[in-house]
């Protein structure tokens, strides 16, 4: 399970994946919505990890 | 830009700017519920109860800095696609962080540990490990604080006061309270200030782009600053992948080593509180990502400058109202107060704990530990002071470089303990020192560059050090075997 935190670091280190201006989405390039796209990505794989194995845990 | 007075601008800086001032003397009763303020984890940690949303502006306040709202939108302006690495960076930041930070915070939950030379030397028993994490935290912080400087100087000026006369002012405030209530004047001046810097950043990526025409013209306009200027790009060069990805990688795992990152981590109540903050801090990555966009808004607004530091302000002054300049200044200025306050709070907690316990006074009691540290981030406040009046700004921007360099070398001795209980000390000590010298010879031999080439690679030169630094722990480590282990110093 945890090996869905990885995804971010494929998706984001390996730059010949989104280093394009097309498709263009709203204006931005694919460049940024792509990464910009990564951020509730990032965030949503994190809390599935977390349901996963830390939800009965005190806050 | 500079020159006249603004006055209407200024009047709602200085007013936000008291508010704040305020808030932080007032912060030594928050949240203190009548414990003993005089030890170390009051000042240092805030007592150690943080929870998630306190901890998410703190973090959020800390991690973001002046000089990130300065600086990132300064060399997207400057190179273009190249300057969002920032983006990456603070994206893959937070699996690392969910990943390490409960574990370590366990660590030094269970053992009252303050710093990250605590925890080493604790784990490894070696005074000399322990120092050479004290003084590298130390020095990496130094460059740092001055640069927050850098950020207020910034906005000070383009506001048309002259002569350091002001800074100082700031700067006497934030010493005062940062004296008086430790690590609960940043955390809550912290809501404010990132309240504010949402505020303004909104503002800016809405009215913008309705001012220019859309994002598509924004960066049509950047395209065509780009290509008229002769350098810079709206997409990377394929001799840039490699550099991107790898200062990206290389910020990343460097960000949570800082004392004042840590210090927050520290601070906080509980794993959870940290594992959720991995999951809602991405939020401000999304801000940062919009306050870089403003180096490709300022070619749209047909924005010049005399250097790229000037454009986030001169792009506010040329779009708002003076009372919003003034805000959106402010926003800048208290955004400079609260990193820095944190920064000279976890340098200190390093000094009298790890120095001052460790050598000059190893029976300190609990509250002249604290007295110790609260002397110290007065120093060390004054010492970025002396360093940004004294020293030229470009100087602690190399500095800076350097800095997260150096930190990134104490990531095998903070974090490897927790997974692998096989390393010693010497090993260890000896990696740190050879990526240390490795690294700063590399970037003084490039010319004050952050990125080497080797092997035909262009790769950040303090993911190159850190390589050599594993390197090192692993030979040693092999060559040692068992001899190198030692027991732990403190159960």
């Amino acid at each position: 399970m945890w090996i869905i935190l990885l995804l971010p670091f494929i998706g984001l280190l390996w730059v010949p994946f989104y280093n394009q201006a097309e498709p263009s989405l709203l204006g931005f390039p694919f460049f940024y919505w792509y990464q910009l796209l990564w951020i509730p990505v990032t965030a949503f794989l994190t809390w599935l990890v977390f349901r996963h194995y830390h939800k009965g845990g005190e806050e | 830009m500079s020159g006249a007075i603004n006055w209407t601008a200024l009047s709602v800086f200085i007013f936000f700017f008291l508010l704040i001032t305020i808030m932080g003397f007032a912060a030594s009763r928050w949240q203190s519920r009548g414990s003993k303020r005089s030890e170390l984890d009051e000042w240092g940690l805030g007592g150690r109860r943080f929870g998630t949303w306190i901890t998410w502006f703190l973090v959020g306040g800390d991690f973001y800095t002046a000089y990130t709202i300065i600086a990132v939108p300064a060399l997207v302006y400057a190179v273009g696609a190249y300057g969002f690495f920032a983006l990456p960076y603070t994206i893959i930041v937070y699996p690392i962080v969910f990943a390490i930070m409960p574990k370590l915070w366990e660590v030094a939950h269970r053992n009252g540990h303050v710093t990250a030379g605590d925890v080493v030397y604790a784990t490894y028993n070696s005074r000399p490990l322990e120092l050479a994490v004290a003084v590298t935290g130390v020095l990496a912080t130094m460059p740092y604080i001055a640069l927050q400087l850098v950020g207020m100087e910034v906005v000070i000026q383009s506001l048309g006061l002259q002569g350091e006369i002001p800074l100082f002012a700031a700067f006497v405030i934030l010493a005062l309270y940062t004296y008086s209530a430790g690590l609960r004047a940043p955390a809550l001046i912290a809501f404010v200030k990132d309240l504010m810097i949402y505020i303004v950043v909104l503002a800016a990526v809405i009215v913008v782009p309705m001012k220019v025409g859309g994002y598509g013209a924004v960066f049509h306009a950047a395209a065509e600053g780009y290509k008229a200027k002769g350098s810079g790009s709206l997409i990377l060069s394929s001799a840039q992948f490699l550099p991107y990805a790898t200062l990206a990688l290389g910020s990343a795992l460097a960000a949570f080593m800082y004392p004042h990152t840590l210090t927050s981590i520290f601070a906080a109540k509980s794993p959870n509180t940290i594992r959720k903050n991995a999951i809602y801090l991405p939020l401000y990555t999304l801000l940062l990502a919009l306050i870089a966009m403003l180096g490709y808004m300022a070619y749209a607004a047909h924005i010049k400058v005399a250097s790229p530091n000037q454009v986030v302000p001169a792009l506010f002054e040329s779009l708002f109202p003076s009372w919003f300049t003034g805000f959106a200044f402010a926003a800048i200025a208290i955004g400079a107060l609260v990193p820095a306050a944190v920064m000279s709070i976890g340098a200190a907690n390093l000094f009298t704990r790890n120095f001052w316990k460790a050598y000059v006074n190893p029976q300190v009691t609990p509250s002249s530990e604290a007295k110790v540290a609260k002397i110290v981030s007065l120093v060390i406040k004054l010492g970025a002071l002396a360093f940004i009046v004294f020293v030229p700004t470009k100087f602690a921007i190399n500095l800076q470089l350097l800095g997260g360099l150096w930190i990134l070398q104490t990531l095998p001795s903070v974090v490897f303990g927790l997974f692998c209980k096989k390393l010693g000390g010497r090993a260890l000590l000896l990696g740190w020192f050879a990526g240390l010298i490795y690294g700063t010879w590399t970037v003084f031999a490039d010319g004050i560059k952050p990125v080497h080439t080797l092997a035909g690679l262009t790769v950040y030169t303090g993911l190159w050090a850190l390589i050599l630094n594993v390197i090192v722990v692993i030979i040693v480590q092999l060559v040692l075997g068992k001899n190198a282990q030692s027991a732990p110093a403190r159960a």
